[in-house]
């Protein structure tokens, strides 16, 4: 079977038609989104195609940067064109309790209900991993480079400019590991006592980056000698020779997760790819094809990924162990809301 | 009459009444009818701070746009026909590229390893580099240089009118070429000047990429406010809230602009 991709929701909408036409006498299909480019390539040949090949399924893809607001839009209408989205697991999480994304039933999802419960939630299942570390140029520092929270606080014994993101998830994350909270006891977080640290080395700051590709120009064109920013973005200006590089120690390990639409078209084919995406051997074929960590960690037991491949991956478990995992459930909750609404007053004070 | 202009009037039903009048329609409604979104807009203070920042900006931004603006447009009109085709296409050039091209050469141009910087140091200026981006200086630079052919075309078009031979009147009854300037041109040129202003402090207050790009962060404009309340309420009608205030300080001061000078002549140039 073939998978096909639409770009842009317009031909998505029109495939949708084209499609809707013949359905009683066409083989299962669904609609998968994700984010595009390098990252949607990757899976494709890693995850999508073999996935649809085995299941005998048609795989059309759609890809969008903020998947959010579609899906309100989508479910909001009544009649959702996409089946499984690729997202933050945040927005699966906060999507679930709002009544747009399905419910999973982990017995058909048995790849899935075979990984730890941190890995998943009655919603959505992790699908890749990705990091926020802390990086740094090896020109400033070309030994006793930064190695903690706690070194990029320190603006006497590292000086240097610095950026961090504009948003406060994982950033509040890395100001209470800077106070000396250990990584596995960041959650619930104390806000309070984050945002007091983050105002230590606000004046610090010479740019609160909003993209990751600003992340990466910052740091590769010198403006910035620390900042913290997502491992593929540094490793990839480092590959282009840029001498940069990043400690996972104290990185917060976050993910994105796939989920399902409340009335997705095609629901039981859904599920269906929903278990084979998450299977060991496709995730292993992930980080062959991109710098993202695979969402199942029995990937790393399938000895498709080489040692010294799986010592550059975020989720590799000795690399997981030296980070923070990201709790979407408290971003999720009304106390997480609450800090991201607080992160506005504190920005612009 | 009507009927001739019913399809253009339909089209403008269309797509502006409609999609501006829904917008609006969302930040009163949502599940019910709920003043919440305005409250919020009106209470925190992070609004307030917001909109002086987008005020302080368009002010800045449009006086210096009219002091550079002035005399471009004065020598585009003072120079022969040939001279003055050169310098107006010269503002009009950078129409053809596009906002977020010219930001990013900002950027290139005033960041830490950036052009400017380079050149100040190998100069012996400056010791340390200094901070030109990622702030309100680096917003406002190319804000302008954004902004600047919407104060240069109505001044010049204004300065266009003004006959020449009242100079010529002035300096046959004694007057010094600078007295004809201030007494004469000057006060006959104010309507561009009130055009050329207008324009560019409504369409600063709107804008979007050079804050988001070279603020830094810090310098959150009320269009940033729009986007962000988006992500933060999950809802449309908290960041149409934000809008549909900035829409209304916009026709206040259309309003209070109107009261001096013909709308016309700031949207048509007549």
């Amino acid at each position: 079977m073939t998978t096909t991709r639409h770009f842009g929701f317009g031909c998505a909408l029109v495939g949708a038609f084209a499609l809707s036409g013949n359905a009683a006498n066409a083989a299962e299909q669904i609609t998968f989104v994700s984010q595009g480019g390098a990252y949607q390539q990757a899976q494709t040949v890693a995850i999508l195609d073999p996935s649809a090949k085995k299941l005998g399924i048609t795989i059309n893809q759609d890809s969008i940067p903020d998947a959010w607001p579609a899906i309100k839009t989508q479910v909001g209408s009544g009649k959702p064109i996409w089946d499984v989205v690729d997202t933050p697991t945040g927005y699966c999480l906060r999507g679930g309790e709002q009544g747009l994304i399905e419910k999973l039933d982990f017995s058909k999802i048995p790849n899935a209900a075979a990984m730890p419960e941190a890995y998943r939630n009655a919603y959505s299942v992790s699908y890749e991993f990705y990091s926020s570390v802390l990086a740094y140029s090896q020109k400033a520092f070309p030994k006793d480079a930064p190695n903690s929270w706690v070194d990029f606080w320190d603006v006497k014994k590292f000086p240097g400019r610095r950026a961090l993101r504009n948003h406060p998830i994982a950033t509040l994350e890395a100001a209470l590991m800077a106070d000396g909270v250990a990584p596995d006891k960041l959650y619930p977080l104390d806000v309070d006592r984050a945002f007091k640290k983050l105002e230590e080395i606000k004046p610090h700051i010479t740019v609160w980056w909003t993209s990751g590709a600003q992340s990466a120009q910052l740091l590769n064109d010198g403006e910035v000698d620390m900042e913290m920013a997502w491992n593929g973005r540094v490793s990839a200006v480092a590959k282009e020779g840029a001498k940069v590089s990043f400690t996972f120690n104290q990185g917060v390990l976050q993910s994105t997760s796939l989920c399902i639409l409340k009335g997705a078209p095609n629901l039981d084919t859904a599920v269906k790819f929903l278990n084979e995406a998450v299977d060991p051997v496709h995730q292993a074929n992930l980080p062959l094809n991109i710098d993202y960590g695979p969402g199942n960690p029995k990937a790393f037991e399938t000895g498709v990924i080489k040692p010294e491949r799986a010592a550059q991956l975020p989720s590799e478990p000795a690399n997981a162990a030296k980070q923070a995992l990201m709790s979407y459930a408290w971003w999720s909750s009304p106390a997480g809301e609450a800090a991201e609404k607080r992160w506005a007053s504190f920005m612009q004070k | 009459m009507l009927a001739l202009v019913s399809p253009a009037l339909l089209v403008i039903l269309l797509l502006i009444v409609l999609p501006v009048g829904w917008l609006a329609w969302q930040s009163i409604y949502h599940d019910g009818f709920t003043l919440e979104n305005y409250r919020r807009v009106f209470t925190e203070d992070i609004y307030w701070r917001s909109f002086a920042l987008t005020f302080e900006i368009s002010l800045a931004v449009t006086l210096i746009a009219l002091l550079l603006g002035y005399p471009v447009a004065y020598l585009a009109n003072a120079l022969p026909k040939g001279w003055s085709i050169l310098i107006l296409s010269l503002v009009v050039l950078p129409f053809w590229t596009s906002v977020l091209v010219r930001a990013y050469a900002w950027l290139a141009l005033l960041q830490r390893t950036g052009v400017i910087n380079q050149l100040l140091r190998y100069l012996d200026v400056t010791s340390e580099p200094l901070a030109l981006v990622h702030n309100m200086f680096g917003t406002v630079v190319a804000t302008v240089h954004i902004l600047l052919p919407f104060m240069v075309l109505p001044l010049y078009a204004t300065m266009q009118k003004i006959p020449g031979d009242l100079m010529q009147a002035g300096a046959s009854l004694g007057a010094s070429p600078s007295l004809t300037f201030c007494r004469v041109f000057l006060p006959l040129s104010l309507p561009g000047v009130l055009a050329g202003c207008t324009m560019v402090f409504v369409l600063c207050l709107g804008f979007y990429i050079t804050p988001e790009l070279l603020g830094g962060g810090r310098t959150v404009m009320v269009s940033m406010l729009v986007s962000r309340n988006v992500e933060l309420y999950n809802q449309f009608g908290a960041a149409s809230a934000v809008a549909v205030v900035l829409l209304a300080s916009v026709l206040l001061i259309f309003l209070v602009v109107s009261r001096f000078i013909s709308l016309d002549r700031i949207l048509g140039q007549k």
